[in-house]
């Protein structure tokens, strides 16, 4: 309590307390991980590489390091002064614990060559791959995020108002819940062979694959939401005047909407598989495509790479659901932060 | 029955009448009958109370009553027209507020006016209605925001705001605490004198009924039939410790089998 008060009464002396308080916390992580990451950048550049290997760009990789640690360094001190940077205080375990790992990984690679090539390349390879070959991997980007923007898209659509038809109308319910059961479960991937030739293009077969293993989760929890809403939510919408498209639009789908979004994290996650194995398979373009590829030349580094690549970008999209979700259910209570 | 209506106001309820109605459940199979040939009139702007005990079947009679439901036999009659749908001129206030949770307060009470199409027009009745019940500063709360007393001014307000000629209260304070009851019940008389409207009250608090309606109607265990008509022309407002009350209640209870216990 004491340090709390100190702190409020004179924020910038030093004294007594100094590294109780939070700017001085944040100073001294902040410079611990400056430092672990300018001894990974001195490691990278003195230590000789191992004579018979020729990476081309162990000093690129120590100059990043060294920038990083630098900018840590100015970050930690700037944090003393602006509490903008004193974010960067929960980061520096993990910036600390990270630069550990790259020293380590750089010096059993391409210090000591402990681990077998080219299975295990070094940081540096990557590097290397990522900026000699940028062009087919930004490629490989984009090709992918169109083909499964769309399918996801239309999948999420279709089995949005697949799901509310069939919680809403029962002729619906009738015809399409027995589709729905025997073929739902089927993984979408069994269509492959079969998709690939009744499409006229790999890429529209893609589309249809990856559209359904996103419809299905999304259907299925589309239709649970909407005939779990309390019926007297209906009740008390009827009384007050209003109408069935009142009932549908305002009402039901509303309601529905957290279990829907489990149906659209459930679809995205199945996305991302049908997207990879439909690219090795069949699209001769996208990240998928370039992991298969990569691999074939025995190119390690690239396949590396082109896993990173996957990483971000599906992890980015399962941020950016997410943050959707937060926004649009807001009035909820105890929502799971990703 | 002058001195039981809202006076000042020009009268704006809606008359009901229940001609021999009767409904009964289908429980798998086996029908169950709940209400028994119920006949009552009720007068524009009067304030009624149906006393029963649980389970007999007051709830379904409301539901027949805002058109939620339509009776196995016989008529309800509003205005000498026959209800056979819900009408947002004959509002509900539920036991459990069932507020929508995805929306604000503001919009909870703006329900009725956005499904008519009227929000353009009518929007500062919402205003109007919160600050009837005292809710202008939480317009932008969410429900779960609330406490079980707010909530159930919300669904108050949600109702209010259609202007009811019918205003059809299910348990409404039932859920709660004591206080906040004995605050609302005042409220619910100085709001229903104010506009108006006819107001048909489910209750299995005697002296809720008694405080509040101008008559009384006991039903029966189900299947229910009226037991007894008990007319209170005790003026507005009422006091609990009022003698005459007490001896009302006494007369209920006694129609109820309790007054042993009085």
């Amino acid at each position: 309590m004491s340090a709390v008060v100190d702190e409020v009464s004179r924020p910038q002396k030093p004294g007594f307390g100094f590294f109780a308080r939070p700017a001085t916390r944040s100073l001294v992580g902040g410079l611990a991980a400056a430092t672990a990451w300018f001894v990974a950048a001195a490691l990278t550049a003195f230590w000789p590489d191992k004579i018979e290997s020729d990476w081309a760009y162990t000093g690129s990789l120590a100059a990043a390091c060294g920038a990083l640690a630098v900018a840590l360094a100015l970050a930690a001190f700037a944090g003393v002064r602006f509490t903008v940077f004193h974010r960067l205080q929960r980061l520096s375990p993990w910036l600390f614990v990270l630069a550990l790992f790259l020293a380590t990984w750089e010096v059993v690679t391409a210090k000591l060559g402990l681990l077998p090539l080219p299975f295990f390349p070094p940081p540096q390879a990557i590097v290397e791959v990522v900026i000699d070959d940028w062009g087919r991997l930004a490629a490989g980007i984009f090709a992918s995020a169109r083909l499964l923007a769309t399918g996801y898209f239309l999948g999420a659509a279709v089995g949005f108002v697949t799901g509310v038809a069939i919680g809403w109308s029962r002729l619906a319910g009738y015809w399409i819940h027995p589709v729905l059961r025997f073929i739902g479960p089927l993984p979408a991937t069994a269509w492959l062979p079969l998709a690939f030739f009744v499409f006229p293009s790999s890429f529209s077969a893609s589309i249809f694959l990856i559209a359904l293993a996103t419809g299905f989760p999304v259907t299925v929890l589309t239709w649970s939401g909407v005939a779990g809403v309390n019926s007297a939510y209906y009740d008390i919408a009827r009384t007050l005047g209003a109408t069935q498209r009142f009932l549908v639009l305002k009402v039901a789908i509303p309601a529905a909407m957290p279990h829907v979004f489990v149906g659209l994290f459930m679809g995205l996650g199945n996305s991302f598989a049908v997207l990879v194995v439909a690219e090795m398979l069949g699209v001769k373009a996208g990240l998928g495509w370039y992991l298969q590829w990569a691999q074939g030349w025995a190119a390690y580094a690239n396949m590396y790479a082109a896993l990173l690549l996957m990483a971000f970008l599906c992890s980015g999209l399962i941020t950016l659901l997410f943050r959707l979700r937060d926004r649009l259910l807001s009035w909820q209570k105890g929502l799971v932060r990703w | 029955m002058v001195a039981a209506t809202a006076s000042d106001d020009p009268v704006r309820g809606s008359t009901l009448t229940l001609r021999e109605v009767s409904h009964r459940f289908d429980l798998e199979g086996q029908p169950l009958p709940v209400l028994d040939r119920i006949s009552l009139q009720v007068g524009r702007g009067e304030f009624v109370a149906l006393l029963g005990p649980s389970g007999c079947g007051k709830s379904t009679l409301l539901r027949l009553v805002a058109g939620l439901d339509t009776p196995t036999a016989g008529s309800l009659l509003t205005e000498g027209r026959e209800i056979q749908a819900p009408d947002p001129s004959r509002v509900v206030v539920f036991q459990d507020p069932t507020l929508f949770p995805w929306r604000t307060v503001w919009s909870n009470v703006a329900l009725g006016l956005e499904a008519r199409g009227l929000l353009r027009t009518h929007r500062g009745r919402i205003d109007d209605a919160l600050r009837l019940v005292g809710l202008t500063d939480f317009a932008n709360a969410y429900p779960h925001q609330l406490s079980g007393g707010m909530a159930q001014r919300a669904a108050l307000a949600r109702a209010l705001v259609n202007d009811p000629k019918l205003l059809i209260l299910d348990e409404p304070l039932g859920q709660l605490d004591s206080l906040t009851r004995i605050t609302m019940q005042g409220e619910l008389v100085s709001l229903w004198q104010r506009a108006g409207f006819t107001a048909l009250l489910v209750t299995h608090d005697v002296e809720e009924a008694l405080f509040l309606a101008g008559r009384v109607i006991v039903l029966s265990q189900r299947p229910a039939h009226i037991k007894a008509e008990i007319v209170n022309a005790r003026p507005y407002p009422r006091h609990r410790g009022d003698p005459h009350l007490a001896e009302l209640r006494r007369q209920v209870l006694a129609h109820l089998g309790l007054d042993a216990t009085w």
